[in-house]
């Protein structure tokens, strides 16, 4: 690791002003920014604790939820509010990573934690275009079993790691900024950027810009929620594929939906499509396995993952077909 | 600028490249807590920051500050053991015992988020109360990887504890 110094952001407007210097670096829980610093991959100059920014979640007058951004991801999975009104929220966090990460995870952190590519996490010995703009991209060849089926670019198709932030962007969730210009408020589906040319570039933040909350809107649907993640093994495993659904049926046919999809794209993955596709008909699986194939018409799979096409679409049928009480 | 470890002060390095595990074992030398994978990913390192169960590999000695740790060394109460380190000796909780302490750690920390209510991927219900379940338990302390296989005794190691607590 190289040397640093650390120092303690103690407003939301001190931790923008220190994240806007040369070489800082913001220290959530550590979990994913003290890895990558010990791998070489991340050599910040200061690293500025912000885990005093707000832990609080509160109901906002809309009816939604507004959710600090130094929110411990267990504080949030277990908040009796998100339990019941946002249950999907709860499942994914808690699909993620290992009681103990959770336990230090932040919520800005979680959004923002960086690839698990192998090759981005391994700067001794691999060509990575997000880690070394420009050196090439060693996963296209090698191993890309955890890498992205849909939105990759011939620079990067690195999958975005988050579950928390599959079921964030099913639920329409903002995300609450704060920089030199002051404030402004991004959804979480346009906050990501696809790699395109420049992999390097992960999200819509201006430098110095900062996370100060998530907000949740009022969304009576997401009640019936829930969240399923496929990996390689039962826990403590990143997903291959993951599912996000909120859906309500009427008189059998979806009246409402929600879905979205982890480990299969560069950003989580509002399955958009999908879910025009699917809005007022039956949930069979036949329909289901058609919305999937408009989804991810332009997919463009790799010999290590190409079994995530057929993995999302069997695992969009188990988690509609449970939700909705019927036998897809 | 202290950290209180088992009940003593210990002074936060200046340099803060220095993480909570290597204060523990290289400057407090207590080697109980151990290191592992050093990257998240195994379990081995786990102690309690205030009461809470946390990887001290990730963790900056300097995040610390002016906090609690528990390792496995101050579980217990002086020669008596902590109920959950009795329970893994009686039910074969480990072999090689390199996993052990952090096992221990996060077992103890573990009940206590089941019976606070914290729920897991495997809560059925997430609206209610988790229960004490091998199932439950398996998922709760997934993050504690033991090479020598020895999850069938740490599993009933626990379910006795929370037996004990119960009664
Ligand atoms: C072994 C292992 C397994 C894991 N498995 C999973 C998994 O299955 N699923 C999953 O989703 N995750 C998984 N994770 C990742 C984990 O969820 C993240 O490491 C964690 O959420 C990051 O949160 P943090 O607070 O520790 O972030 P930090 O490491 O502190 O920070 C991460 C990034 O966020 C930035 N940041 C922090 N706070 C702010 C802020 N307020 N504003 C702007 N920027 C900020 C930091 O500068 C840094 O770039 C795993 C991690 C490990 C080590
Ligand atoms: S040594 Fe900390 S998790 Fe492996
Ligand atoms: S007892 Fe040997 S690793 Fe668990």
């Amino acid at each position: 690791m190289t040397p640093f110094t650390f120092a303690r952001a103690t407003s939301p407007e001190d931790a923008a002003r220190l994240a806007a210097l040369e070489g800082h670096r913001l220290l959530g829980g550590g979990t994913n920014l003290v890895d990558l610093m010990r791998k070489g991959v991340e050599h910040p100059t200061t690293l500025v604790d912000v885990t005093a920014l707000s832990t609080e979640i509160i109901e906002t007058a809309r009816g939604g939820l507004l959710i600090g951004a130094a929110t411990r991801n267990t504080a949030l999975a277990a908040h009796p509010l998100v339990r019941t009104r946002y249950p999907v929220l709860s499942r994914a966090i808690l699909a993620g990573a290992s009681a103990q990460i959770r336990n230090m995870a932040t919520v800005a952190g979680n959004i923002l934690q960086r690839s698990r590519c192998a090759y981005f996490n391994d700067p001794a010995a691999s060509r990575c275009n997000k880690r070394a703009p420009g050196s090439g991209c060693d996963a296209r060849e090698g191993f890309n079993r955890y890498h992205a089926i849909i939105g990759g670019s011939p620079a990067c198709i690195s999958a975005h790691p988050s579950d928390m932030c599959v079921a964030l962007v099913a639920l329409d969730a903002q995300v609450h900024l704060l920089g030199m210009t002051g404030a402004r408020t991004v959804p979480l589906a346009e906050f990501y950027r696809l790699p395109g040319d420049t992999p390097q570039i992960e999200t819509v933040m201006a430098p110095g810009e900062i996370i100060t909350a998530i907000e949740l809107p009022p969304l009576p649907v997401a009640a019936r929620s829930d969240y399923r993640k496929v990996r390689d093994r039962a826990s403590y495993a990143f997903a291959l594929v993951s599912v996000a659904a909120c859906a309500s049926v009427q008189d059998g046919v979806l009246t409402e939906l929600r879905l979205a999809f982890g480990g299969i794209a560069p950003k989580p993955w509002r399955a958009l499509h999908a879910e025009q596709a699917l809005l007022g008909g039956p949930v069979t699986r036949e329909a289901v396995f058609a919305a999937m194939d408009l989804e991810l018409a332009e997919a463009a799979p790799l010999a290590g993952n190409a079994f995530k096409l057929e993995l999302a679409r069997r695992t969009a049928v188990a988690v509609l077909a449970d939700l909705t009480g019927v036998t897809a | 600028m202290a950290i209180s470890v088992n009940g003593t002060d210990i002074p936060v390095p200046d340099d803060p490249r220095v993480s909570l595990l290597d204060l523990l074992r290289e400057r407090a030398h207590l080697t109980g807590t151990k290191v592992g994978c050093n990257q998240g990913a195994c379990g081995a390192c786990t102690v309690l920051l205030d009461g809470e169960r946390v990887l001290s590999c990730l963790t900056l000695a300097v995040q610390a500050d002016g906090r609690s740790v528990t390792t496995i060394e101050g579980l217990g109460d002086g020669a008596a053991l902590h109920p959950m380190q009795q329970a893994f000796i009686d039910h074969d909780g480990f072999q090689c015992g390199y996993c052990t302490p952090g096992q221990i750690c996060a077992a103890v920390a573990m009940l206590r988020e089941l019976q606070g209510g914290v729920p897991s991927y495997v809560t059925a219900d997430l609206a209610g109360q988790g229960t004490v379940t091998a199932e439950e338990i398996r998922e709760r302390m997934s993050g504690n990887l033991c090479r020598c296989g020895a999850h069938n005794g740490i599993v009933e190691a626990i379910l006795q504890v929370a037996k004990e607590q119960a009664a």
